[in-house]
């Protein structure tokens, strides 16, 4: 067991666990967080992604001292009901999901590709988001939010 | 419309006063939430916050009952419950639409409550598409809804001074038609206070066309929640004292426990304890990665499991089983037509075992205390059906069925029996077994192994005579599906492999001889779309007009545990009726679509293929494409439809593909379906579950089988279990409602996955003259194919 510290969304923590417990388990089961999601423990889904310093990570196969002393952002971090990030206000508008367990991947990756490609294409969205499941199949509806954000970050 | 943020979970802090008093006076006591007060004391955080939840309430959950169904309260807030669940297919949205509809309240006001033994009504499984046909049926919450509407009307009447006719209700106020100073409020009226009616099948809903909730796109009360990260899964219930359970599976199909060395795991961190159970084992830990790494230093002696037949030659060994048969449809002329024949046709369809592969792999919460006849359990849980869960799990526990409660929470999407239930019942049994609340996530192999009942292989034989104008005069079907355990229920827990691990027995299939059909049913569209389904003296009961026709299934003993997988043996038996159609038509030299609309006799059926073929901008003519190269990269567009299990839910589709044939890689470049599923509840929702049904069919046509070597699965993850993800060639989707507001609700959820797979193999014929006629339609495939073409 280690003392480790990093922040998620802003808030400090301190944790005393495992150091080579993946960050996923530390931050739904120690802290309560539970946005990003057990899919595979593989990294082959997206369903547990999470920012770390601003990077979308696999946290569940991303040890917990690697995030020792940086920043985690979570799909709750970036806004909330009162105050939506326009990525969320995308998603709600274009009703992109079934289930919404892989939303962490989606979400995350396509946040990150289109604030630094405002201009992509729909090819480029796709291509950025390679690799991720949607199981429920709602891949139409989650470009085309993609796309709205896009818009939202150009205007 | 305003959405309502939030999830299903109960959480009273965010009610008003009165609709809480409203749930209390339904007979379910508000103490037993926030104080803990009662027999069995739970707690879960639910949107950051603690509750208590009291398994034995005094709520009245028999559904004959209109209180059962709604309480109403003093401040005109409406509580309703049902027993169909949300795995977000957006039924829970609907289920608000029509409360406020068709009590004439607006939909803020509506609150749903859902799945739940101690509070809901028991409508058995969320499953076959018949969450529309069962709620909006007379015994579903729409009839409660209408019989506690007229009973307020007549309550009104009786204040008002005035008869039910001379009245209207506008907004949850009811009020004279010609003097609107003559009114009462719902909550006036019973607020507070309980029906004390039973369920009145004669109590007249409201016409659909007149609907100004339902039939309108209102967005889905869980997608806030959601996209905000904090909707509540069943993967997120943590209650207080709860340890983590990890199952330790037999390595081989069958393999029984000859040892099991405790001290392996002794020492370990997290107070780690091991649960045996004939061949059932598990660990428990304190925490989830210790119970995982304690799982994996387990020293487990397996015996090695029987011999299981051969991947390579499972079609084969399939024919030769002993077999339980059924005659559907059983025409006397059959083999005289097809003797008599202008032309002759035959030909084999294959689909493998598939997995549901939830997303999320499953997980559950079983709390059991006690022993002996005062033992309780509760178990958190995104099963189909929480009575069903309620009745198995006390068989396995041995406790009274009264002392278990099962509560729905949300999980991953299921689409059918994913490992929901089994899951539940190892956390079950290792919560028994260690006396604290037990959580139970699987790993990605244990979902894909051993933690669900996996949809089964099929082969199916056509054969059909043509007369000399090439109209079909006889129509054979027979077919080989595999079967083994099945959804939970009453009597054998042993469905489960959880269950039969733990010695429950699972039943075996008996074989047994087809008696003669008395009356006709489509059996899982195993009766085609082009059968007239004669039986008898029987009206036909088909959708098409041939009348020369024999359905004959043979269910065999499977290996592996089998239960419904999205659209369940509609699909297999669609992409094999669809497929042949387009075969024969190609050989008669006729266009696909004016080929079934001759054979077709039913309106709607007629409609949705016309509706599909227009939206596509069809291209009427024989396939293949005339002009096509047999080398380089080609496209064609091939058509299928459907009437979902033969009354729940018209379609067609239209797909456009691209195929290289040098490499045999074959792309779907557009979808195009149609689909009517009577009065219409929630447009955009059933847009979301056409195309999701779409690429998901796609999905499984394309990529998905369950691989095994030896008695081992080896298709244990994503990589080996490939699914169509992002990266992957997406189609553009489109969708065409056939709006029907006369007719009554029907399933949308398994229409357009049924259709796909036959949609994309006759596309493929028609862009290269080759026929794909077994699953999944990989590049080695269709290279295969392109070989054989004429």
């Amino acid at each position: 067991m280690a003392a480790i510290s990093f922040s998620v969304n802003g808030r400090p923590y301190n944790v005393d666990t495992d150091p080579d417990c993946p960050l996923l388990y530390v931050l739904n089961d120690e802290l309560g967080i539970s946005g990003p999601k057990f899919g595979c423990g593989l990294a082959q889904c997206g369903a547990c992604t999470v920012l770390l310093d601003g990077q979308p990570i696999r946290s569940c196969t991303t040890v917990v001292s690697e995030a020792a002393g940086l920043g985690v952002t979570t799909i709750e971090g970036l806004g909330t009901p009162e105050n939506p990030h326009p990525l969320q206000q995308a998603f709600i508008q274009e009703q992109a999901a079934q289930c919404g367990y892989c939303l962490s991947g989606i979400m995350l990756y396509g946040k990150t590709f289109v604030d630094s490609n405002p201009n992509a294409t729909q090819e480029e969205i796709l291509d950025a988001l390679s690799g991720l499941i949607c199981r429920c199949h709602a891949h139409n509806r989650m470009v085309r939010a993609l796309q709205s954000y896009a818009k939202a970050v150009k205007a | 419309m305003k959405p309502v943020n939030g999830s299903s979970n109960l959480n009273l802090s965010t009610w008003t006063p009165d609709a809480v008093q409203a749930f209390e006076k339904a007979g379910f006591s508000r103490r037993g939430f926030l104080r803990g007060a009662g027999a069995l004391i739970v707690g879960f955080m639910a949107g950051g916050e603690k509750l208590a939840a009291q398994a034995t309430g005094t709520r009245v959950t028999d559904g004959t009952q209109v209180d059962t169904w709604v309480a109403i309260a003093q401040d005109e807030s409406v509580v309703a419950y049902s027993g169909k669940c949300e795995f977000g297919q957006g039924f829970l949205t609907v289920q608000h639409q029509l409360v406020a509809d068709e009590l004439n309240v607006p939909y803020e006001r509506v609150k749903v409550i859902i799945c739940d033994t101690a509070l809901t009504p028991d409508q058995g499984t969320t499953s076959g598409s018949q969450s529309h046909p069962a709620e909006f049926g007379t015994a579903g919450l729409r009839q409660a809804l209408a019989t506690a509407r007229e009973q307020m009307f007549r309550m009104a009447a009786t204040r008002l001074s005035l008869t039910p006719d001379q009245l209207m209700v506008k907004d949850g106020v009811i009020m004279s038609k010609t003097d609107s100073t003559k009114r009462v409020t719902y909550g006036q009226l019973i607020g507070g206070s309980t029906f004390k009616l039973t369920l009145d099948t004669k109590a007249i809903p409201k016409d659909a066309a007149t609907y100004t909730v339902l039939g309108t796109s209102v967005p889905r009360v869980d997608i806030p929640g959601k996209v905000f990260g904090k909707h509540q899964y069943v993967q997120n219930v943590r209650v207080p004292g709860m340890l983590h359970g990890k199952p330790v599976r037999p390595p081989t199909i069958g393999a029984k426990v000859v040892s099991v060395n405790e001290a392996s795991v002794k020492g370990l961190p997290g107070n780690v304890k091991v649960v045996v159970k004939n061949d059932f084992v598990g660990v428990v830990a304190d925490r989830e990665w210790q119970a995982l790494q304690a799982s994996k230093e387990l020293d487990v002696t397996w015996s090695d499991g029987p011999a299981i037949p051969d991947q390579a030659t499972l079609y084969d060994y399939m024919r030769k089983q002993p077999t339980r048969d059924s005659l559907i449809v059983n025409a006397s002329d059959v083999d005289r037509n097809l003797a008599a024949a202008a032309r002759q046709f035959k030909a084999t369809y294959l689909h493998p075992y598939q997995i549901h592969g939830s997303m999320g792999s499953s997980c559950a919460v079983a709390d059991v205390q006690g022993t002996g006849a005062t033992a309780t359990a509760t178990i958190w849980s995104s099963t189909q059906g929480v009575y069903p869960q309620r009745d198995s799990a006390a068989l396995l526990l041995g406790l009274p069925r009264p002392n278990v409660r099962v509560v729905f929470v949300e999980g991953s999407g299921c689409y059918g029996i994913n490992g929901a239930d089994t899951v539940c019942y190892d956390a079950a049994l290792m919560s028994q077994a260690v006396g604290k609340p037990v959580r139970v996530q699987y790993t990605r192999a244990d979902e894909m192994t051993d933690g669900e009942n996996i949809g089964p292989a099929f082969v199916v034989d056509l054969t059909a005579g043509v007369d000399d104008k090439g109209q079909i005069i006889a129509w054979d079907y027979e077919s080989w599906a595999l079967s083994k355990g099945g959804r939970p229920n009453a009597t054998t827990p042993g469905n489960i492999i959880t269950a039969a691990l733990a010695g429950f027995p699972t039943p075996a299939i008996v074989p047994a001889a087809a008696n003669s059909p008395t009356t006709f049913g489509n059996n899982g569209n195993a009766a085609s779309s082009y059968g007239a389904g004669v039986v008898g003296n029987n009206a036909p009961g088909g959708t098409g007009n041939v009348r020369s026709e024999r359905v004959k299934t043979h269910t065999i003993q499977s290996m592996f545990f089998t239960g419904p997988l999205r659209s369940p043996n509609r699909l297999q038996n669609t992409f094999a009726n669809e497929s042949f159609i387009d075969e024969i038509a190609a050989a008669v030299k006729v266009d696909p679509v004016q080929y079934r609309l001759r054979h077709l006799s039913d309106a709607r059926l007629i409609d949705v293929l016309n509706a599909a073929a227009k939206a596509a901008n069809w291209d009427t003519r024989v396939s293949p494409k005339p002009g096509n190269a047999k080398t380089g990269v080609v496209t064609g567009r091939g058509i299928s439809c459907v009437l979902y299990e033969g009354d729940n839910g018209y379609c067609a589709i239209v797909a456009e593909v691209e195929v290289d044939q040098d490499s045999g890689v074959m792309n779907v470049k557009r979808l195009i379906a149609s689909q009517d599923s009577g009065a219409i509840s929630n447009p955009d929702g059933m847009r979301n579950q056409m195309e999701g049904g779409a690429l998901q069919g796609m999905s499984r046509a394309m990529k998905e089988e369950v691989k095994w070597s030896g008695n081992r699965i080896t298709s244990v993850d994503w990589v080996r279990f490939p699914v169509f993800k992002f990266g992957d060639a997406l189609p553009v989707v489109e969708t065409v409602i056939v709006n029907r507001t006369d007719k009554l609700q029907m399933g949308a959820g398994e229409c357009t996955i049924t259709s796909v797979a036959a949609a994309i193999a006759n596309a493929l014929y028609d862009a290269t003259g080759a026929r794909l006629r077994q699953v999944p339609f990989t590049p080695a495939r269709v290279l295969a194919a392109l070989k054989e073409r004429a």
